[in-house]
């Protein structure tokens, strides 16, 4: 007997995930190059190449480079594959698309957090983003406390979720009525998720978390794999299920904390990058670093298509993914009761 | 595959909460054997398997695997040894059937352990043996109930187990699937010695593919041994509240229960 239709059904399943990889990759490379070449003072791709190397560059090359462009556009990749990340582990754990975590008051918690921090409290920026992390674990461990009764079960912790992220968003709204104006103004901004004026401050305390975050995720890969298939089959191969659980929770809020308390909640990059990435994959298999890299092309792009894209005034990127993802979130809304698929 | 390892029951209680559905059971399942578990709904048959293979903690007792605390044992250990498919397992969207099947392999592949040929070869003779290779690049969601469930049995094959334990293989599938998928797991039995449990719903085609049949009521044993020693008229009217007579099964010899019901029954009324 031979096994080389199971080995040749392997290999396609792996290249497809492999190509789509590299595609997507290319796309954040070239849609990265854009961002730093493309703006009121354009700038060649071998001049960026140039000021990146550290070699000599016509005069404002660097600062504009280095200090305007750069850091912004590093913010939207990690911001990016952080939100594609956490939303792939969130959906593909509880097997709910809707169960990502700006529909069930992650984002949210940690906006309020933020909004707290940066509004009333007036402290610094990385103070800030450690309180939006932490009001992204304190808001995930009351919805799952919320929603636990004998297991997780998919909907419950939608709805539940879908409550406290209503909860949270008056919470959010009462702050910044006791905010002072311009606070409160540049709060607002935040709270759609924009990345105007990200600076080095954002970048460092991001790309820390994100050398730890990321191959977590990865090496948890295999977990997910497991846990698709259901708590007794996963536990009869022998896997943890409520450690590797756990620690797949503790990542994905991590994630979507870390993203949103740099970014902001950027609306809808969690919720839509898996199930795009689950689309063009076109297998069962988890997409936990496909779904990373769409979230990278969708800010990167949503960015780049608010500040130069729609008329005189930029908009910030949370406008524009806004824009596509609210009909979509409608759609599985209107449509999971009657597949059935809810959970 | 290993030789398969003893599994024992010893003052065995399971349950959910505060509810307390099998209550004290002692049994040793027969090594190399297959065993079939009978019983009416809801008597507590899955929450004894589950017990079984170590998904659910007991809440008194122990399940013995090789003579060990199945619960103390690492889990991956014990995947190595015994392997279970649950009661109507969901697939995830889109997943293909060869990658249904490799996930069986988990136990043997570990942190640092890539995929081998051995793993392929694993899922091809998994494929084979349930008659499934030729659908291995199709999507289980386009499969029929039949071809599905013997995907399913192919995962639970690709783990290579000594023990093998299967809550209602046969359900949701006609007569002829049916008797396919019990034939396969005699296969199984026969031609690797592995032990075989399993949940059956069917107490005809129990009683026939039984080395051994367990008859459950309310969380207790009622009565276990050779098919043909147990399935007497007066233990399936105890247990399942019917009337019956048992006839020799015309093909297999092994006891076949007639209902007799309260219309069309002739004058075993
Ligand atoms: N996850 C669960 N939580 C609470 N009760 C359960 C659960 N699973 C089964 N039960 C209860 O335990 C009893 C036995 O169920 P089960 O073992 O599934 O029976 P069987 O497989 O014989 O039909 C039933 O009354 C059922 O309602
Ligand atoms: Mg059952």
């Amino acid at each position: 007997m031979t096994a080389s239709p199971v080995v040749a059904e392997r290999r396609r399943e792996t290249r497809r995930v492999r190509v789509v990889s590299l595609i997507l990759l290319a796309l954040v490379v070239a849609l990265f190059a854009l961002s730093l070449s493309y703006g009121s003072f354009q700038i060649s791709l071998p001049d960026i190449v140039r000021s990146l190397l550290g070699q000599p560059t016509p005069p404002q090359v660097d600062y504009i480079v280095h200090t305007l462009r750069l850091p912004r556009a590093v913010v939207a990749v990690l911001v990016g594959l952080a939100f594609g990340l956490a939303g792939a582990i969130f959906q593909q754990l509880v097997r709910n698309p809707l169960a990502s975590p700006d529909v069930i008051g992650v984002t949210a918690g940690a906006s309020s957090a933020a909004v707290l921090a940066i509004a009333i409290l007036s402290v610094s920026s990385l103070t800030a983003s450690a309180m939006a992390l932490g009001g992204a674990l304190l808001t995930s461990a009351l919805v799952y406390v919320l929603s636990w009764r004998q297991g997780v079960g998919g909907y419950r912790l939608v709805l539940v979720g879908i409550g406290v992220g209503a909860a949270l968003a008056s919470v959010t709204s009462f702050l910044l009525t006791r905010a002072d104006v311009r606070t409160a103004q540049d709060s607002l901004i935040w709270l759609v998720g924009s990345l105007n004026g990200r600076t080095w401050d954002q970048v460092k305390p991001l790309s820390v978390a994100m050398l730890i975050l990321v191959p977590a995720a990865l090496i948890l890969r295999r977990a997910v794999a497991g846990l698709q298939l259901g708590d007794d089959v996963a536990k009869g191969l022998g896997m943890n299920v409520e450690r590797n659980r756990l620690a797949l929770l503790v990542v994905g809020v991590c994630l979507a904390g870390v993203a949103t308390a740099a970014a902001g909640p950027v609306a809808f990059v969690a919720f839509m990058s898996s199930p795009i990435a689950v689309r063009l994959i076109g297998t069962g298999r988890p997409t936990l670093l496909p779904a990373g890299l769409i979230g990278a092309v969708v800010v990167l792009a949503a960015d780049f298509i608010g500040a130069h894209l729609v008329g005189g005034t930029p908009y910030p990127a949370g406008v524009i993914t806004g824009v596509v993802g609210a009909p979509y979130l409608l759609w599985l809304l209107a449509t999971a009761n009657r597949t059935g698929r809810g959970g | 595959m290993p030789a398969p390892s003893t599994l024992q029951a010893e003052g065995l209680s399971l349950g959910y909460g505060d509810r307390r559905v099998v209550t004290d059971l002692t049994l040793e399942i027969p090594r190399g054997k297959v065993t079939v578990i009978v019983g009416p709904n809801a008597c507590g048959k899955s929450t004894f398997l589950r017990g079984l293979a170590r998904l659910l903690p007991p809440s008194a007792g122990a399940v013995l695997l090789d003579g060990k605390s199945i619960h103390a044992a690492p889990s991956r250990e014990v995947a190595l040894k015994l392997g279970i498919l649950p009661q109507g397992p969901i697939a995830p969207d889109g997943i293909t059937v060869t990658d249904l099947v490799s996930r069986g392999r988990h136990p043997h592949q570990g942190m640092f352990r890539r995929w081998t040929a051995d793993d392929d070869n694993a899922v091809a003779a998994a494929l084979s043996a349930t008659g499934t290779l030729e659908l291995a690049a199709r999507g289980v969601d386009e499969l029929s109930g039949g071809q599905r469930q013997r995907v399913w049995i192919a995962m639970a094959l690709a783990q290579r187990t000594g023990i093998l334990l299967l809550d209602e293989p046969t359900t949701y599938l006609d007569v002829t699937h049916q008797v396919e998928v019990l034939d396969l797991l005699v296969d199984l039995n026969e031609a690797e010695g592995a032990t075989v449990v399993m949940v059956l719903h069917e107490l005809n085609l129990a009683a026939r593919y039984a080395d051994h049949l367990i008859v459950m009521k309310s969380g207790a044993v009622v009565t276990a041994g050779e098919p043909s020693a147990v399935l007497t008229e007066s233990v399936v009217e105890e247990v399942f509240s019917m009337r019956c007579r048992v006839v020799p099964d015309p093909v297999s010899r092994t006891p076949m229960i007639v209902p007799i019901g309260r219309h069309r029954s002739g004058d075993a009324r």
